[in-house]
């Protein structure tokens, strides 16, 4: 049975949800069905003025019937819903279907508020909303010579332009406020608004209260609360929206005080089966009249009914413009102002130009303003309100353009790759930038295809076009190390980020601090540092499937789709017993035993299904993971010291033993080695590991950051002659700068290398204690050294995790028959892959 | 909405089968089929589990995520970081490898595979 959605309303918002639907809907598991009240398809409400500027309704569609039908999508115009019976769960139309539904969205839209004056039912009054509404005005207008709108806002100054296209002499704009467009702009913006528009033939009345339409049957003129008249045969009354909330409420949802239908963030209204979007609804005891929110909406309730959870959070209002040739512009907190902000404003009244941006009162971040005249760096200054940029020395440089000499650095190259461009279309400059780069895109119109950048409200265009321009400019110097498309953050970034907000789970990384459903190259690092921080069991709380295939089974995957097991043998000691269970365990299960470099014995080529059984069976013996599959700890390796070697001067097993055990399970940005050596000759390559001890008469050397591999480096000496407990204090503390400042995947080397002062620098932090950090790392090691469990033994033990090592889920005992092996001397290797 | 007549649907396993933003593997007439749950989108797809590239049955262990503008879905094989479309199945990592896709329904808390 397929479930119905039922659709009321065809605007923007409601064609936007069905397109989304049906495109997440995989397993065609809705029917949908549209009730719209107009006699077409929902066309581009934004460009409405267009259409008096030549554009035609199939210009202004935004997909035609055909569409709908191509998609299965059930569409029924000319035909309001009047009658939602809740109990039933059936709605009615004004034509009398009466249609089922699973999950009912209302996308009604809103309707023009017409204030109570008398007079407004008169021939030659209108509102400006709807296709209708413009036939109408435009053939009033043939005769019509002098018009005036009701309302200064937004979309009263849209109506005064399409008055203007349609050719009347004289057009007034009557605002009941002190300003024009009194949510945007405030009264200074208003003002060169208001002589910037009378030069373009408009006359703006502000303060003016309409008291009476006049007329005999059709409209004559105004009488306004101050006595004043004036004589016009056309009036459009653009005084706001109101919801179109009529049907829900006659049916009892509950809806807002002053209109609007009440949903949560989920957009979910006081019926859970009844969904409201768009300017319908009202969220965050809020009505966004914009376009875009009205599109995330959409998206929220579309990938709720597939079945995934988002939440519609209060959306950014900022607007950008043109009215009647006039750029406007708002964004951020444009009325924010001292004491807690600082006003930078900018007038040119000659040229109609006002800006003003709000700063921190430290100086540091904007935080919003306002445009009027010359918006061409309302993107620029939009994206560093949103992302928080830190402002250069001279921030009015943002607002008036770099006046000569080196640019400001804050231009379209400087904002972030997550910076929304298109916010209609939540395009980011990371998504557009990818484009122009990988696939060569450089036209506006090839971006506007293959992303949709640029195609809503058209803001974003120059913007788009300086990014081809720049990014051409400079192909491939994007410096910034961020983790992937999904995080505009660095490591050590979201390490710091992850922290404070304590977050234990990726869903929550992602959800606060990314976008996106994340990928292989984010789902590791992250994985990596809530393990660093939280030392947490890997496969719990959804963590299972971000971790990298090695550590999601808790084993390293080999060329023919097996496993190999390591488990811990600290400092390389192991009892005969226990070697002899290593040599049944292999043999049980037939597995190929090698010797490894970091003196450990690796059982390859075990079925994923066998795992937890093999585990089982070392875990009884003693034995715990070796992490061999992690980036983590390894081995601490070591000669065999004091104990019986004729030069050793310390016991270097017991050392390595105790480092190992301290250290193990310990995840970093890349895989950790260590060794003691107990004496000078050094035989357990203590100077080839990312931490090596080599004991001294005194006590013990500590050599950092050397590595084996394809770049090998010896380590440098960080201290000398110390006992052991400050050799595992300062170890604590090198680790711990390491996990929180490396790149992913970078060993300590490398680290080290692109440290400024290098080892000296290394040296004062770790032993010196100049960050003052020593006794924070103390104490957070000492969190992690405690929290270690074997990971194995949890597996061991949790009838949950082991569920998950099979090969097949619906064979959970039949083993991959595609895994083939050869014989080689007397045992076997993985078949050769091809 | 004419091509769901032809497919055969097969029962693969339960939903829970499945680890949430990850994918298991189910023998379905003999073939090796990934099936991921993609709960983070509410969607689930299912690929063939034969990497191309090394000729290894090992999709459904990949990390699965999204790429790009249209947040195209796609899974990471374990081998070599090989990217596939969970949609197209075609290789976004350059390759001219192309991985089988079946339709997936999940009804009752049965995930069917259409073959």
């Amino acid at each position: 049975m397929k479930k119905k959605i039922v659709v009321v309303g065809n605007g923007m918002v409601g064609y936007k949800f069905c397109d989304k639907l049906v495109a997440k809907d995989i397993s065609k598991q809705f029917e949908i069905t549209v009730f719209g009240e107009e006699i077409r398809p929902a066309y581009d409400r934004v460009h409405l003025s267009e259409y008096f500027a030549g554009k035609t309704a199939e210009d202004l569609t935004m997909a035609s019937e055909d569409w709908y039908a191509e998609k299965g999508i059930n569409l029924i115009l000319s035909d309001p819903i009047m009658d939602i019976d809740r109990e039933a769960k059936t709605v009615r139309s004004h034509h009398g279907i009466v249609q089922d539904y699973d999950y009912l969205i209302m996308a009604t839209g809103s309707a023009a508020f017409v204030p109570p004056i008398p007079g407004v039912e008169k021939e030659g009054v209108f509102v400006y909303r709807t296709i209708e509404d413009l036939d109408l005005m435009q053939n009033h207008a043939k005769k019509a010579t002098k018009g005036a709108v009701i309302g200064g806002g937004l979309l009263g100054l849209e109506a005064a332009k399409a008055l203007l296209d349609l050719g009347l002499k004289e057009v007034h704009v009557v605002e009941f406020a002190s300003r024009l467009m009194p949510r945007q702009i405030d009264e200074a913006g208003s003002n060169v608004l208001k002589s910037k528009l009378e030069t373009l033939g408009l006359t703006i009345h502000l303060n003016k209260n309409t008291q009476d339409i006049e007329g005999n049957g059709t409209i004559s003129g105004m009488l306004f609360a101050d006595g004043s008249r004036l004589d016009v045969d056309m009036l459009v009354i653009s005084a706001g929206i109101k919801p179109r909330d009529e049907v829900a409420r006659a049916v009892g949802l509950d809806v807002g005080v002053r209109g609007g239908i009440v949903v949560n963030d989920a957009l979910q209204t006081s019926d859970p089966n009844i969904f409201a979007i768009g300017e319908c609804a009202l969220a965050h005891q809020m009505i966004y009249g914009l376009v875009a929110p009205g599109y995330e909406m959409a998206e929220v309730v579309a990938t709720f009914l597939v079945g995934g959870q988002k939440e519609f959070l209060p959306y950014d209002m900022s607007t950008k413009l043109k009215l009647i040739g006039v750029d406007v512009a708002s964004f951020g907190d444009a009325f924010i102002q001292e004491p807690n902000a600082q006003t930078i404003v900018f007038e040119n009244s000659a040229k109609g130009v006002y800006k003003r941006i709000n700063i921190s009162n430290d100086g540091k971040y904007l935080l919003g303003g306002v445009l009027v005249g010359d918006a061409d760096q309302y993107n620029m200054l939009l994206q560093n309100t949103k992302n928080k940029i830190i402002l250069p020395a001279d921030p009015e440089d943002l607002m008036l353009g770099s006046r000569g000499g080196e640019s400001a650095g804050s231009g379209v190259m400087a904002l972030l790759d997550e910076a929304l461009i298109c916010s209609c279309e939540a395009i980011t400059k990371g998504a557009i930038c990818h484009e122009i780069i990988e696939n060569g895109i450089t036209t506006l119109d090839g971006i506007k295809k293959c992303t949709k950048a640029g195609t809503g409200c058209g803001g974003c265009v120059p913007m788009v076009k300086d990014l081809i321009n720049e990014t051409m400019k400079s192909q491939g110097v994007f410096v910034r190390n961020v983790i992937c498309e999904h995080f505009n953050y660095t490591r050590q970034e979201m390490y710091d980020l992850v922290k404070i907000k304590g977050f234990r789970t990726y869903e929550d990384v992602l959800n606060n601090l990314g976008h996106g459903d994340g990928c292989e190259l984010c789902k590791p690092p992250v994985a990596s540092i809530l393990a660093s921080l939280w030392n947490e069991m890997i496969l719990e709380k959804g963590n299972a499937t971000i971790q990298d295939s090695n550590d999601r089974f808790l084993a390293n995957i080999q060329k023919n789709g097996t496993y190999s097991v390591v488990p811990r043998i600290p400092g390389g000691e192991i009892t005969p017993d226990k070697l002899i269970v290593l040599g049944q365990v292999a043999k049980k299960y037939s597995l190929y035993t090698k010797i490894t470099g970091g003196q450990r014995i690796d059982l390859f080529g075990a079925h994923v299904g066998d795992l937890p059984d093999i585990w089982e069976e070392l875990v009884n013996a003693g034995f715990e993971s070796g992490h061999a599959y992690g980036k983590s700890l390894r081995t601490v390796k070591s000669c065999v010291g004091s104990t019986w070697c004729r030069f050793g001067v310390q016991d270097a097993v017991s050392f390595a033993i105790e480092v190992e055990e301290r250290y193990r399970g310990l995840r970093s940005p890349h895989k950790l080695k260590s060794a003691v050596s107990g004496c000078t000759r050094e035989c357990a390559e203590a100077q080839s590991k990312d931490f090596g001890i080599i004991a001294t008469e005194k006590g013990w050397n500590l050599y950092v950051c050397g590595n084996g591999g394809v770049k090998p480096r010896h380590a440098e000496l960080l201290a000398t002659d110390i006992d052991s407990a400050t050799c595992l204090k300062y170890i604590d503390r090198f680790l711990m700068f390491y996990i929180k400042t490396a790149e992913p995947l970078t060993r300590t080397a490398p680290w080290l290398d692109k440290m400024e002062g290098g080892i000296n620098y290394l040296t004062t932090v770790v032993v010196d204690d100049v960050l003052g950090m020593g006794e924070t790392w103390d104490e957070e090691m000492s969190l992690l050294v405690e929290a270690y469990k074997c990971e194995w033994k949890e597996v061991v033990e949790s009838p949950e995790l082991r569920k998950r090592f099979t090969h097949f889920v619906n064979a959970p005992k039949l083993k991959d028959p595609n895994v083939k092996f050869e014989p080689m001397r007397e045992m076997m290797k993985a078949g050769e892959w091809k | 909405m004419t091509l769901e007549q032809t497919i055969t649907w097969h029962v693969a396993c339960y939903a829970d089968d499945i680890p949430e933003n990850g994918g298991a593997c189910a023998l379905i007439e003999g073939e090796q089929v990934a099936i991921y749950n993609f709960s983070r989108r509410g969607e689930w797809y299912a690929t063939q589990n034969l990497c191309p590239h090394r000729q290894q049955m090992a999709l459904s262990r990949g990390m699965i995520g999204s790429t790009g503008t249209d947040s195209e879905p796609k899974v990471a094989c374990p081998f070599h970081k090989k990217t596939f479309s969970l949609k197209t199945g075609l290789c976004l990592s350059g390759d001219a490898y192309e991985i089988k896709t079946y339709p997936v329904k999940v009804e009752d808390g049965q995930v069917f595979v259409g073959m």
